[in-house]
């Protein structure tokens, strides 16, 4: 865990409500595929807690959709603007599971944790297939970037992109893990259909993101942890998801 | 002794700033991020007799200058703070902490207050009484005269260290909640708990805690707190830590002529883990510009 005087150093919409952000000045930061950054906005009394979408070097990408008042004023900052940032919370996927196809599904904003991962694990020599849930085609990101690192498959709701359908529908076969994230109704599917090991991250909305206000608390099969810090992303046996 | 050295019920702190229970866990997670010795001392995670798993989630919320909160105690329980919190703390903190105690009953808080009156690194029981009375039909101990009056005065009869008695501000006369603590025989008096709020989620028209209601702290709730503080001061004869809403330098000078004899400082934690070190840092220069030869000179001048 570090704090971080970061610069604002471009700000760019993806699609109508969804922004790339890339921070500068990260320092020499430990980040890791899954974990997440918190982010102090200007007269906002809570920090944003947003998934680590990338890193290179110095710099870090995030994505963000706009859907309140602070990645609302987020998406309005300019570049060169300072924001105050903690790294390196969370514990992150756990890459040394993947085996030699791992695949990876995200749903909406939970797709800019998998670039990061898919990136480590094309780097490792790993065959990635993603999996990537939309609900129409002008909400598409980062499709593309996804291919450097593997094979990509988009699904979205009307079927005015890729397979129609939601992420559970176009699993493909004989993959040796995965890695899932997006929302709870997404995750809660892909936990009942697939028969692969896997992690899924998880979200809560935090007081603090390190650990000291037990406000994002989560009962797992092996007790209460905190989605801040034993989390955000948790193995699949734990998850208390059987009903 | 330094210019920030305070007396608290009768042990000297190098400076009057305490990271208030519930937003500073156990302390080790904060030794990450900055040597704790540097406080005055700080109060643990409210400690019940059982393990609680708390309320369900969402329990945060945010609001203009402040936060809600309904954790709801979540706790290992007072058997497992002293098994295993405790001891990991020593090797991070080496300063008397200050344990805050929650219960349900008025036996639940001697248990729990009798067993961590005995433990070594323990310096002052906090004894939040702003929790429900499950035998009293849920109201709070600490919204009646005669609840108050009655967990402390168990507590006091039980136990050796300093008590403090650590008051909610949802009532009508504070002071006299104050003054039956005080009769009770508590040695200080901690004030304040948060205040019940609530919001609401536009999408769904719900409320946005899980809880329903949750207590609000931070910025928003300074004013009150300080008024609270004053009026406290001024009407009891045992030193009143003051808190709500503190996160500054200024603000601690201010809760201090209000008439606090420390300040205890919670949700400027979790929106930033330095802000105690922070405080403690520009402290001298602050008080210097207000020309403050010593911080134990301003309490309650106001
Ligand atoms: C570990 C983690 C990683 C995340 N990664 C991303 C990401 O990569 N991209 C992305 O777009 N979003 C991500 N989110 C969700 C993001 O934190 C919220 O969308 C954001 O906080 C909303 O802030 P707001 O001020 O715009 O909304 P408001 O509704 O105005 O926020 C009010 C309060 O509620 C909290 N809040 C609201 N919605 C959420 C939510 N869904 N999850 C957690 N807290 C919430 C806010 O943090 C704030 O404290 C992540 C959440 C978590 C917990
Ligand atoms: C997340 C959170 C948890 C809290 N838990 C406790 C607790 O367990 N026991 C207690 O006496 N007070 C608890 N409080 C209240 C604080 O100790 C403090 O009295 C209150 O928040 C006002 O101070 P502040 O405005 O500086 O936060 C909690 C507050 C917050 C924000
Ligand atoms: S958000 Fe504070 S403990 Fe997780």
């Amino acid at each position: 865990m570090k704090q971080k005087e970061c610069t604002v150093s471009a700000v760019k919409a993806l699609t109508e409500n969804i922004y790339e952000m890339k921070l500068s000045d990260i320092g020499e930061a430990c980040i890791v595929p899954g974990s997440f950054v918190n982010l102090t906005i200007p007269g906002l009394f809570l920090r944003r807690p947003i998934s680590v979408c990338d890193v290179n070097g110095d710099e870090l990408t995030i994505i963000f959709r706009v859907v309140g008042h602070g990645t609302e004023k987020l998406s309005a900052m300019e570049p060169g603007e300072k924001l105050p940032v903690l790294l390196e919370l969370g514990n992150g996927y756990d890459l040394s599971k993947a085996g030699e196809r791992p695949l990876l599904i995200g749903g909406g904003v939970g797709i800019p944790p998998l670039y990061y991962l898919a990136k480590k694990l094309h780097e490792l020599g790993k065959e990635v297939t993603a999996v990537l849930g939309f609900n129409t085609a002008s909400e598409l990101f980062y499709t593309e970037e996804f291919q450097r690192y593997g094979k990509v498959i988009v699904t979205t709701v009307d079927g005015s992109a890729g397979v129609r359908g939601f992420v559970s529908d176009a699993l493909p076969e004989g993959c040796s893990f995965f890695y899932a994230c997006g929302p709870l109704p997404m995750e809660k599917a892909l936990y009942k259909k697939l028969n692969i090991d896997g992690q899924f991250s998880l979200e809560e909305r935090m007081g603090c993101g390190f650990g000291a206000c037990m406000g994002c608390s989560f009962m797992t099969k092996l007790g209460s942890k905190r989605i801040c810090r034993e989390g955000p992303v948790f193995d699949r046996e734990v998850l208390p998801w059987d009903e | 002794m330094g210019r920030m050295s305070t007396d608290l019920c009768g042990i000297r702190i190098d400076n009057p700033i305490i990271p208030a229970s519930g937003t500073f866990g156990y302390g080790y997670e904060f030794a990450e991020w900055y040597d704790i010795n540097l406080l005055g001392t700080f109060s643990f995670k409210g400690t019940t007799r059982q393990e609680r798993f708390g309320n369900p989630t969402p329990r945060i919320a945010e609001c203009a200058s402040g936060m809600l909160n309904a954790v709801g105690l979540q706790n290992p329980g007072v058997d497992k703070v002293i098994s295993e919190e405790l001891p990991k703390l020593k090797q991070v903190f080496h300063k008397p902490v200050m344990a805050n105690i929650s219960g349900f009953s008025v036996d639940d808080y001697v248990y729990v207050s009798k067993l961590l009156d005995e433990q070594e690194s323990v310096g002052w029981l906090e004894i939040n009484i702003s929790c429900p009375n499950v035998h009293g039909g849920g109201m709070s101990f600490g919204t009646t005269c005669e609840g108050a009056y009655e967990v402390i005065r168990a507590v006091k009869n039980e136990c050796r260290k300093p008590v403090i008695a650590k008051l909610s501000p949802n009532v009508t006369d504070i002071v006299s909640i104050a003054e039956a603590c005080e009769e009770a025989g508590a040695d200080g008096i901690s004030l304040i708990n948060t205040l019940l709020g609530m919001r609401i989620n536009l999408r769904t028209g719900k409320p946005l805690l899980a809880n329903t209601t949750g207590g609000l702290s931070g910025p928003a709730v300074f004013p009150i707190a300080v008024r609270m503080v004053y009026q406290v001061s001024k009407a009891v004869h045992i030193p009143v830590i003051g808190m709500g809403g503190v996160s500054s330098a200024e603000d601690v000078i201010e809760m201090m002529m209000a008439g606090a004899a420390a300040v205890e400082v919670g949700a400027a934690n979790l929106a930033d883990p330095m802000a105690c070190k922070k405080i403690i840092e520009t402290l001298p220069s602050v008080m210097d510009r207000y020309g403050i030869e010593n911080l134990s000179d301003i309490i309650g001048k106001a």
